[in-house]
């Protein structure tokens, strides 16, 4: 039986199913999202090669992590940018506070980043009477609507443009009604002028945090990451500490498959380096440059060395743009930060196998995910190796709620299911049985009646093939 | 014990053993073109997003610079007034028309002049990326980083020579692998957005416009 | 090679019979002798998804021991053979008998999978015109590598025309125990897959595995709709054969 803090991804899916815009959007978005990435592979065997390079710098970053983050946190320190560690979320918020605090910082403006969903920041800093806006378009419009977003890089990708037309009217001060997307997009573009230029301070994740020379790489296309990180006197990067690489040698493969993979882009608009605050002579640039190196979790995930393979991830979001079951409910049904397959397999490691035990069976296992993914993470594998962890403890191993998911009810199915297969005549039995009174089941009995909700009951044949052959004389041994 | 500690200590229990996998690059330096394949693919991947290009030779291109800003009866133009591409334009630049201003001050005592006065801002690029299209900056006190974010319009000079194959090949022969100054960036076009129901829009917070001056010094 | 074992699974032995004779067939048309162990039962591969690998390991095993010489296993479904070579040997991992078990995984072949690629089959087709539409199921793409094996079967066949399916290789979502553990998300794929089938104006869906079809086919019936489906073994043995 699930506890009562299971929080099952079947009663939130189904709920998205009966939304016919929802899925009506995410067809549309997804199909365009799958044909853009299509369109700038068009040589496998390049792409293969491109894919297998990627993996080879990122297993070769996890394999030497905590090396690479002391280089970097060195390199970054000597380029003037102040590092920070933090073990869990809340220690994270705090010490952005701390940060934020000392300089009596009231307004920040935000660059797009999933880790400060995580840490949930902009509630935390609002509680403490800091203003955060986000400045990314997509994020500044699920903020207006005070919704977490649904993709992990086109945050309001389940909104409509007479929603969001409606909402801008509503919300921005004196902003007329009008659906034309350059009409929105000015209005906005008017309504952050004004944010960039008074913020305390702007805050940004990470790309690609680069070892060697101390450099933090930020991909965007809207200009807003600069503005965020460039403008205001006080710039704070948040990162996971799985996304530091060797060099910049290094960072240009991943940066190529990775606007590939996520939005069909050649290329991003911008790709700022910054390797410090501002500089002798520099005119302008932050003042002070922070960076927040977040655990949480993350280095249990680490100890694991098949598990370990989560942390490849560069955030593409191409898992997730092809997955049939996202593509069907959208990113909110997975009631988590990260949607989509990469988050069916991030979200129980970080949470507890059993409390998400619902989610890791939320997935046929189709691999299309993996196929597209840029650093070869195997998902479906890493789904099952989770599902195990749920339901059984192992003792060497080191994932968070193992053996939570256990149900006795579980246990007894497939201890009978081995007993009757593992023995021919039990089998023989039992198909005997299903191909004569198979068909009396009724639709209605428990487990079938989920089928037959959208099925014909599937009917036995009249005889099994073993029974056939059996019945012909061979051939079998 | 400090969390950098206890951090580094629980990956440190798990970290390395074995060998590292290799790295093949070769479909990196396969990434090669001839020194005018790369013009034409730059351009290609850039006016695909919408950048705009002028034409020029190294002895006009401060003529074809003044000649745009005419045309589009631009009040001033921002650029920095020491660095290499803004000095030379400066030298050349006839009074009457666009008037130059310099950004020759910490952004604290011109910000408001920037954000909502300042019309196109001029700079200067240290290369190019044929692969994908793209120009790379090197800001710095001589060419500060708003100066190409924060202007409606963005002005860059190009030289053609100096067009890389890729980003790849790019940091190498930059040396941004060994040193790379406080900002450095690519810019491959306006600043855009898909965020309302996947449609493209230009101009969202940085530049609407992106114009670059080509200059043809390969012959 | 003269010999071949044959492994129904589980799915064909219970639904679909004929295909697994005519897979049996095809392989006799080629000219190969054909053994099918008794006692066969299951691969094991819904209770390794669901991480009850001891239960998994115990019908796997039983699995192996019939098929003791070297003689090239075949399969009439991409499921069930990607589960026994790809995932045995994973979930064989630091066992006794793991080497047994990498040994057999080594001669599994999906049916299609050996027809084109061991024996090089030259089929003539036999039959009156007829428009089909083909399903790629989501283990035999990924999990083998099925790259065009059945088409290139159909692909002989001079009077079958293959009606393109629209996002062919979208999962039909059978999954196995995800129709019965997330059945409404199941639902919404199957009718979407079934939506897709019949927009091809083929009369009959074709796939390697029973698990997709069987799916398919239920929502198809629920629809009351005229498109039928048939494993691929079945159809070609249809198509191929002298009366």
């Amino acid at each position: 039986m699930h506890a009562d803090t299971d929080i099952l991804f079947r009663d939130s899916a189904s709920q998205a199913l009966l939304d016919p815009q929802l899925r009506a959007n995410f067809r549309r978005a997804m199909d365009g999202l799958m044909a853009k990435r299509k369109a700038q592979f068009p040589d496998p065997q390049d792409l293969q090669e491109l894919r297998e390079l990627s993996t080879a710098i990122r297993s070769r970053s996890l394999l030497n992590l905590p090396t690479l983050l002391e280089q970097l946190e060195t390199n970054l320190t000597r380029n003037g940018i102040q590092v920070h560690w933090a073990e869990t979320c809340d220690e994270a918020n705090q010490l952005i506070l701390g940060l934020l605090q000392a300089r009596g910082a009231k307004t920040l403006v935000k660059g797009k980043s999933m880790v400060s969903e995580e840490m949930h920041l902009n509630a935390f800093l609002e509680a403490h009477g800091i203003e955060a806006l986000e400045s990314d378009l997509g994020e500044y419009i699920i903020q207006l609507d005070d919704e977490t977003p649904s993709h992990i890089i086109m945050p309001a990708i389940h909104k409509n443009k007479d929603q969001i037309a409606r909402q801008f009217s509503q919300k921005i001060k004196d902003a007329k009604y009008t659906e034309d997307v350059d009409e929105l997009t000015a209005m906005a573009r008017k309504v952050l002028r004004q944010k960039f230029l008074d913020a305390d301070a702007g805050i940004s994740g990470v790309n690609f945090a680069v070892a060697e020379t101390g450099t933090l790489c930020l991909v965007e296309n809207e200009g807003n990451g600069r503005m965020s990180t460039h403008v205001p006197p006080l710039h704070i990067a948040v990162m996971g500490l799985e996304k530091v690489v060797a060099n910049l040698e290094e960072v240009a493969p991943l940066y190529a498959i990775l606007t590939r993979s996520a939005t069909g882009q050649a290329v991003s608009t911008y790709f700022n380096l910054i390797t410090g605050p501002r500089g002798e002579g520099e005119l302008d640039g932050p003042q002070e440059v922070h960076l927040v190196i977040l655990d949480n979790g993350r280095s249990r995930i680490y100890a694991d060395p098949q598990l370990q393979a989560t942390l490849r991830c560069i955030r593409c979001g191409a898992c997730m743009n092809h997955c049939p079951v996202y593509t069907r409910v959208g990113g909110h049904a997975y009631e988590a930060v990260y949607p989509g397959p990469i988050g069916k397999i991030l979200t129980p490691q970080m949470e507890g196998v059993g409390v998400r035990h619902d989610l890791l069976h939320g997935s046929s296992l189709c691999g299309a995910c993996s196929e597209v993914c840029p650093v070869q993470i195997p998902i479906p594998d890493i789904i099952v190796r989770l599902r195990r962890e749920a339901t059984h403890t192992v003792a060497t191993s080191s994932v968070m709620g193992k053996g939570s998911g256990r149900t006795s009810t579980e246990d007894w199915a497939w201890r009978i299911w081995a007993g009757v297969l593992k023995r021919p005549a039990l089998y023989r039995l039992a198909t005997w049985f299903a191909t004569r009174f198979g068909r009396a089941l009724p639709g209605s009995a428990p487990l079938l009646k989920h089928w037959t909700a959208h099925r014909t009951k599937p009917v036995p044949a009249k005889r099994s093939l073993s029974e056939r052959i059996r019945a012909e004389g061979g051939p079998y041994v | 014990m400090s969390s950098r500690s206890a951090i580094l200590e629980r990956l440190r229990a798990t970290a390395g053993g074995g060998p590292l996998p290799t790295l093949n690059p070769a479909v990196m330096e396969r990434r090669h073109w001839s020194a005018p394949e790369r013009v034409v693919r730059l351009r290609k991947g850039m006016e695909a997003v919408h950048t705009e290009f002028l034409e020029a030779k190294p002895a006009t291109w401060p003529d074809v610079v003044r000649t745009f800003c005419e045309s589009e009866g631009l009040k001033n133009l921002l650029l920095g007034p020491t660095s290499e591409a803004g000095g030379a334009l400066a030298a050349t630049w006839a009074p009457g028309g666009t008037q130059l201003v310099a950004y020759d001050r910490p952004v604290e005592a011109f910000k408001t002049e920037l954000f909502t006065s300042i019309e196109a801002g001029f700079t200067g690029t240290v290369g190019g990326i044929a692969e994908t299209g793209g120009l790379l900056l090197m800001p710095g006190p001589q060419e500060p980083r708003l100066l190409s974010l924060v202007p409606p319009i963005h002005l860059a000079l190009l030289r053609a020579s100096t067009i890389q194959d890729s980003f790849w090949s790019a940091v190498q022969a930059l040396g941004w692998t060994r040193s790379l100054p406080p900002n450095a960036l690519m810019i491959s076009g306006p600043s855009k957005t898909a965020d309302i129901e996947q449609t493209l829009a230009y101009g969202v917070h940085g530049p609407k416009r992106l114009v670059v001056v080509l200059v043809d010094d390969l012959t | 090679m003269k010999k071949v074992y044959f492994y129904g699974t589980c799915l064909v032995d219970l639904f679909f019979p004929d295909a697994g004779m005519a897979g049996i067939q095809l392989l006799r048309q080629a000219g190969l002798e054909v053994v099918f162990p008794e006692g066969q039962t299951c691969c094991g591969q819904p209770a390794y998804n669901c991480g009850y690998w001891e239960e998994a390991r115990a019908v796997a095993r039983a699995q192996v021991a019939l098929f003791p010489d070297d003689l090239p296993v075949i399969l009439p479904s991409g499921s069930c053979a990607g589960m026994m070579k790809v995932h045995y040997p994973e979930l064989f991992h630091g066992e006794p008998d793991e080497s047994q078990v990498r040994a057999f995984s080594g001669r599994v072949y999906e049916l299609t999978q050996f027809l084109v690629d061991v024996l090089h089959v030259q089929l003539k087709d036999l039959g009156a015109p007829v428009k089909v539409t083909w399903h790629s199921s989501c283990h035999a793409l990924r999990d083998l590598g099925l790259k065009g094996e059945p088409q290139s079967l159909l692909g002989q066949l001079e009077n079958v025309e293959v009606a393109p399916l629209a996002r062919e290789y979208e999962c039909c979502g059978f999954g196995g125990t995800f129709s019965v553990r997330q059945p409404e998300i199941s639902g919404a794929m199957v009718c979407d897959k079934s939506a897709d089938a019949e927009a091809t104006g083929a009369s009959v869906l074709l796939s390697t595995d029973g698990g997709c079809l069987l799916n398919v086919n239920g929502a198809l019936e629920a629809k009351q709709s005229q498109l039928r489906v048939q494993h691929i073994a079945e159809f070609l043995w249809e198509r191929t054969h002298a009366r």
